[in-house]
């Protein structure tokens, strides 16, 4: 019986091609701008779910002050007034995994012929366990590096590929601001930052050896900022807290007075970024699921079309013993075809449109198996949606003056 | 012969409502048709004999009376109880032969085993062997538009005979046809109905047509005017030109439908 029907939708659909296919054309547009919209978006989403998880979790950065001298408020980072010390006490809040200083300042780097300007930032050995940071090889400096102040050096990836090239820079030494450095590991690649920065083009020394050695400080000990990392996504807000407690007690900030310091979730604004291109890939989606939904009303159309060309047919089948349900299933089953039909090709445009945004535009697009399964669920349910309709309208024909119909 | 009939209608009315309101297309017909009977039913245009073919058909329902077919009180079906009977029970041959134009000729003469849930294979082979009994096994692959109109509705009749119905209603099989090609379909019908005894109502208006039949039921303003044996005296010009088929008809008369004549057939 379906295989019957099967063949007559064929023949139903191949006596009027052209039709068919702008029918299908509908389906094909819907179902190819729903895949490639969710591919952009999800491409999109991709991007900004590396960048936070390049940046490391559940982190807080701390800047040091916005200072008041006579009446003129300065901008955050203005005094120096962070200190390695308030970074080791922070570390010791039950709530707060670990706290990294950060001492950045920009340097000339030097290795044989080569020479590159970067960023070089003297920190703690916990900045890598802060940052989610993996090394690609050798060893991070350590605790004793840090009190003794020597002058070993992490690079990043951009770094390594500008001093050395294809050379193993592990164990070399390498010149910054004219003082030799030892390499003592490479970090792992990161790529950009969610504002885009080249994360790998940086370089870690210990904090005490940028603070002494390399660019010197206006006060003994301080630092530009900090960041630190909750124990947990829940912990943030206790954090949050215990950090500005203990901070105001450490700088001696009176009652009711400003912070010497500022306490910013980072990841809440990466959050919030993620939200943001979430939505976006959304409505994406919705747009082009309106396409979609265009195509299933023209397949509407064209079966409530089709049903009043064939209701002759359609008389004859019901006089010779065709049930309701047998016509029903009959324009049900062509609807659907057309649907599934229609996405099948669809799924290929919109697959091949996103590979080819890819190819001109650079844009990032991923494609994943869920988007397409669900496009061609819809599809179906589209063709069932839409179908329905006409189908009954046949079904219900009566026999008598659907074989009168001219 | 059985003593039951096929057919067995009391009090048959039929009402269409229009604008005008309520208006009466059959009163209080009441007749019955024996198994292997050969009716014409004639009529002049709006005597309600296409309507009475329909509620034969069971493709419309009555507005009053009782009607029996082979046995069930049609009145107790619904919708596609009424298609199952009609796929089982009745071929029907149409005036416009009603073929499926985009669909072969075997697709067309299968159709009614496609609903009679038979499967592939057997309903090729039967409708094979259906078309090579109409005469037109070897077109088979040919689309309806690609024979003549009477090949056409030797197709349908094919069709019609394909799921071995028991009654062929024929509403004006000749009317689209010439006069040589009629009577081909006529002496088809007449060896249906004499050798294999399957029952056949004919709706005509032309008299030579209704002459191949062995009863002759007369509507006029939507009663019956008359029921009867067919007077073949009265057709004397086609009835001389086709004697043999004639001599046919009156013996099937004679044998299978005369003791039968006598009850039924003026039941007012």
């Amino acid at each position: 019986m379906i295989g019957a029907m099967l063949s007559e939708a064929w023949i139903a659909m191949g006596a009027n091609r052209l039709r068919t296919f702008l029918t299908m054309l509908g389906m094909m547009i819907g179902v190819g701008a729903v895949i490639l919209m969710l591919a952009i978006g999800q491409g999109a989403q991709y991007l900004v779910d590396q960048s936070i998880a390049s940046m490391g979790s559940n982190l807080f950065i701390v800047l040091s002050g916005s200072s008041t001298s006579g009446g003129i408020r300065m901008g955050s980072g203005a005094a120096p007034t962070l200190t390695v010390a308030d970074a080791q006490a922070i570390a010791e809040l039950p709530s707060v995994a670990a706290v990294a200083p950060n001492a950045p300042g920009t340097a000339q780097l030097v290795y044989g012929s080569n020479n590159w300007s970067t960023q070089v930032v003297g920190t703690l050995p916990s900045y890598l366990e802060v940052r989610d940071w993996e090394l690609a090889a050798g060893y991070p400096f350590t605790d004793s590096d840090v009190r003794s102040a020597t002058r070993v050096a992490l690079l990043g990836q951009t770094v390594v590929k500008n001093l050395f090239g294809d050379e193993d820079p592990v164990g070399k030494t390498i010149r910054i601001k004219q003082s030799p450095y030892q390499v003592v590991g490479v970090l792992a690649m990161k790529g950009q930052s969610l504002d885009g920065r080249d994360q790998d083009d940086t370089v870690l020394i210990p904090v005490t050896t940028a603070q002494r050695k390399l660019f010197g400080t206006q006060f003994q000990g301080t630092v530009r900022y900090m960041m630190a990392q909750a124990v947990s996504a829940e912990a943030m807000p206790v954090a949050e807290r215990a950090i500005t407690q203990l901070l105001r007690q450490r700088h001696r900030v009176k009652e009711g007075a400003e912070n010497d310091f500022t306490v910013r979730n980072l990841t809440a604004l990466a959050n919030t970024a993620a939200e943001t291109t979430r939505v976006m890939s959304l409505m994406l989606g919705a747009i082009a699921s309106i396409s979609l939904l265009v195509g299933g009303i023209g397949i509407m159309n064209i079966m409530l079309v089709s049903v009043t060309e064939r209701t002759r047919e359609i008389g004859i089948r019901i006089a010779i013993g065709a049930r309701s349900r047998d016509i029903l299933l009959q324009f049900l089953l062509e609807a659907i075809i057309i649907s599934i039909a229609g996405c099948l090709v669809g799924v290929g445009l919109g697959i091949g449109g996103a590979v080819l945004v890819n190819q001109i535009t650079g844009t990032a697009v991923v494609i994943t198996m869920s988007s397409v399964i669900m496009a061609f669920m819809v599809a179906a349910a589209v063709g069932v949606f839409f179908g329905f309709y006409p189908a009954r309208k046949a079904a219900r024909l009566e026999p008598i003056e659907a074989l009168r119909y001219q | 012969m059985e003593g039951e009939p096929i057919i067995r209608i009391s009090g048959l009315g039929k009402d269409y409502l229009t604008a005008a309101g309520s208006v009466p297309a059959l009163q209080d017909i009441s007749l019955a048709i024996y198994p292997g009977e050969f009716v014409a039913i004639m009529g002049p245009s709006g005597s309600g004999k296409s309507t009475f073919m329909n509620l034969l058909g069971c493709l419309d329902v009555p507005s009053g009376g009782a009607y029996s077919l082979n046995g069930t009180d049609v009145r107790t079906l619904d919708r596609d109880q009424l298609a199952q009977l009609r796929n089982a029970v009745i071929g029907f041959v149409f005036q416009g032969f009603n073929l499926l134009p985009r669909a072969n000729l075997i697709d067309n003469v299968a159709l009614p085993l496609v609903y009679a849930g038979v499967g592939k294979a057997d309903r090729v082979r039967r409708a094979q062997e259906m078309l090579d009994k109409v005469g037109l096994g070897k077109y088979g692959a040919s689309r309806p538009n690609q024979i003549s109109g009477g090949q056409q509705q030797r197709v349908a009749i094919a069709r019609a005979l394909i799921n071995r119905p028991r009654l062929i209603l024929a509403d004006e099989p000749t009317g689209n046809l010439d006069t040589r090609t009629s009577q081909e379909i006529m002496s088809l019908f007449t060896a249906l109905n004499r050798d294999e005894g399957i029952t056949v109502i004919l709706v005509t208006h032309e008299a030579d047509i209704a002459s191949y039949a062995s009863r002759l039921v007369r509507f006029i303003d939507g009663h019956l005017a008359h029921d009867g044996a067919v007077d073949h005296e009265m057709h004397g010009s086609v009835g001389a030109a086709s004697s043999p088929r004639k001599g046919d008809g009156t013996s099937v008369r004679g044998e299978d439908a005369a003791p039968t004549a006598a009850s039924p057939r003026n039941p007012r």
